[in-house]
């Protein structure tokens, strides 16, 4: 059998006494949705952070189609084809939108010690860079600098940056998070559009959307997967409902209504 | 860095500064004012080193406290092969930008591993090791250098021992260097260090190795400077340990920031503010450092772009509207207008 595009095999990591990812394992086949839930402070972002190689766990090994990354720092990962997206709106915020793609994509267009040609005119850069911007709807703000734009389009210029960059599996932190109604609405379209093109790890609070979009759902509580499965079984699994969703969370609501 | 054109408010006010300094040898010759032509000769040399300077601080966001050092190495290369008899400027002038690279290779590969005010630190003491290095140097007048009897010689094709020749030298440097940073910032490397200021952990996560682009950066801005510092021990026919003084790296800072951080004229302006300000206010009180604090405490605080932002704005707003109203007239012009 071929290997799992990820692999990640008994990872831990500590902040002082608190065990933020706690023997964690998770598969994440080729072509799904996998989402990871859990309430704040579960332990999702130190997850991805230490997936997309920004932080060390402390033990545990991360494989990326049977290769053992632990060791390599984020630029070697990102290179191999993993890309991520940040919770808390991470850009190049001086900088124009287009340029910030324009970036993404000259790191896999050969190499950047080219001190001479003016780069913003480098079609090979420019063209794929206006496409990713036009996937997500936001070409038309091309020349604005990031900073300028409102919190729902930074979010889309993150997808933009990472899809940008062509990777093979997309890491999203909580890609809706301080989205309005509708902007949350058509990124879930936007997700759901990419399902099976691009391989997901998705960390998401919302989980109407979680639900709509994920092929496998992987529960993490204190740093602990708790459950991991299909949405129906999430959906029925008692420790999940005690720990996690509760009496009032919004699955009791949906079988209810 | 935006793209500069002919008509650009920036690129046609720096088309007349530079026309004026092309020119200055002739008033000079002219009047007889030779001080002149020393002054405009410093303000230049300074203004390479700032613009070099600002290539790391400006664009990369790496605060250097210690760029005196390549000042001072640039100097010494000039310095030291003519206290031997070596007065050939094809080995002196490779030599300096050659160690400079190399010193800021070896120190860069160090400090780049700090960030924030650990950098500025380490900067700075790497330069300080290197100005109690000279001063040990009694061979070469320690604490109170040496003089150079001679220029820089290019086997008869340059001469640069009398005042003018030197001063196109330096004019044509700095053309080069101003040519030079201009493309490198518009390059994909430079976009690459702009981007790793912007936001260095983000440059990471898309893939970027941003520790060898800067370390590549640190040693080009290094390079530059060490080829300002060897026309400044010709300038001086003097070397001292002085030159590479903590306050020497200060003042550089001082300049970039006067100037417009982050600009491509704005430490040569910073620099030439720099100089002409000294000179003038020094006449006036001992207290003049005192003004210049005040002055970059005025820049910081109410005008970020330096004085390159003010040119801009100066150059947009009044001849500006004047070729616009011109052209405007022209089209308008009875002649043109036929029925
Ligand atoms: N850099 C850090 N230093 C110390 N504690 C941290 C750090 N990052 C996260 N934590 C702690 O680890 C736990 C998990 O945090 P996080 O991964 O951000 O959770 P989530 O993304 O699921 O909300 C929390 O208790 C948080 O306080
Ligand atoms: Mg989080």
């Amino acid at each position: 059998m071929a290997p799992a595009l990820l692999t990640v095999e008994n990872l831990n990591k500590s902040f002082g006494g608190i065990a933020a990812t706690d023997h964690v394992d998770l598969i994440v086949e080729a072509g799904e949705i996998h989402a990871v839930i859990g309430p704040n402070g579960a332990g999702k972002t130190t997850l991805v952070a230490q997936l997309s190689g920004e932080l060390r766990p402390d033990g545990g090994e991360i494989k990326f189609v049977g290769q053992n990354i632990t060791p390599l720092a984020a630029h070697a990962r990102a290179h191999l084809g993993i890309a991520r997206t940040f919770q808390i709106t991470n850009l190049m915020l001086d900088m124009t939108v287009r340029d910030n793609v324009a970036l993404a994509v000259q790191a896999y267009a050969g190499h950047s010690f080219r001190f001479w040609a003016d780069a913003r005119c480098e079609e090979r850069l420019v063209e794929p860079a206006m496409a990713a911007l036009a996937r997500v709807g936001l070409a038309d703000r091309a020349g604005s600098i990031a900073r300028a734009m409102s919190h729902g389009e930074h979010r889309q210029l993150e997808i933009a940056i990472a899809l940008a960059t062509e990777p093979r599996l997309l890491l999203l932190d909580e890609p809706m998070a301080g989205m309005g109604v509708e902007e949350a609405q058509s990124m879930v379209a936007f997700l759901d559009g990419l399902k099976g093109e691009k391989t997901m790890l998705l960390v998401e609070h919302d989980m109407d959307a979680v639900f709509a979009l994920a092929d496998r759902i992987t529960v993490l509580v204190h740093g602990k997967v708790i459950a991991s499965g299909a949405p129906d079984e999430i959906r029925g699994d008692a420790a999940v409902r005690r720990a996690y969703l509760g009496d009032e969370g919004p699955l009791s609501n949906e079988e209810s209504g | 860095m935006d793209r500069i054109t002919a008509f650009s408010p920036r690129g046609w006010s720096m088309t007349v500064a530079l026309s004026l300094l092309a020119l200055l040898p002739i008033y000079v010759a002219v009047t007889g004012q030779t001080f002149y032509l020393d002054l405009a000769s410093r303000l230049m040399i300074l203004g390479m080193a700032a613009v070099s300077l600002n290539l790391i601080l400006g664009n990369g966001g790496m605060i250097s406290f210690g760029h005196a050092a390549y000042l001072g190495i640039g100097a010494y290369c000039v310095g030291i092969p003519a206290y031997y008899g070596i007065y050939d400027g094809l080995i002196q002038i490779p030599l300096a930008v050659a160690c400079s690279a190399l010193f800021a290779l070896v120190t860069g590969a160090i400090c780049l591993r700090t960030k924030g005010v650990y950098f500025i630190m380490i900067t700075m003491a790497f330069t300080q090791m290197v100005f109690y290095g000279f001063v040990s140097m009694e061979e070469f007048g320690g604490d109170d250098g040496l003089v150079i009897d001679l220029r820089s010689q290019f086997a008869g094709l340059l001469d640069i021992e009398g005042a003018t020749g030197l001063y196109y030298f330096i004019l044509i440097s700095l053309l080069a260097v101003l040519f030079l940073v201009y493309r490198i910032t518009r390059s994909r490397f430079g976009m690459v260090i702009e981007g790793a200021r912007a936001n260095e952990r983000r440059m990471q996560a898309i893939g970027y190795d941003t520790y060898r682009y800067r370390l590549v950066c640190y040693v080009i801005a290094g390079a530059i400077c060490g080829y300002a510092g060897a026309l400044l021990g010709n300038f001086t026919h003097f070397i001292s340990p002085e030159m590479m003084d903590w306050t020497a790296s200060g003042e550089l800072i001082f300049m970039v920031v006067l100037g417009g951080t982050g600009t491509l004229f704005g430490p040569v302006l910073g620099a030439a503010a720099f100089v002409l300000l000294e000179e003038w206010l020094s006449t006036i009180t001992i207290y003049w450092q005192f003004l210049f604090g005040a002055l970059l405490i005025a820049v910081v605080l109410f005008w970020r772009g330096g004085i390159n932002g003010f040119v801009d704005w100066a150059a947009d707003q009044i001849p500006g509207r004047i070729i616009t109203r011109t052209r405007d007239w022209i089209r308008r012009a009875p002649w043109r207008q036929r029925s």
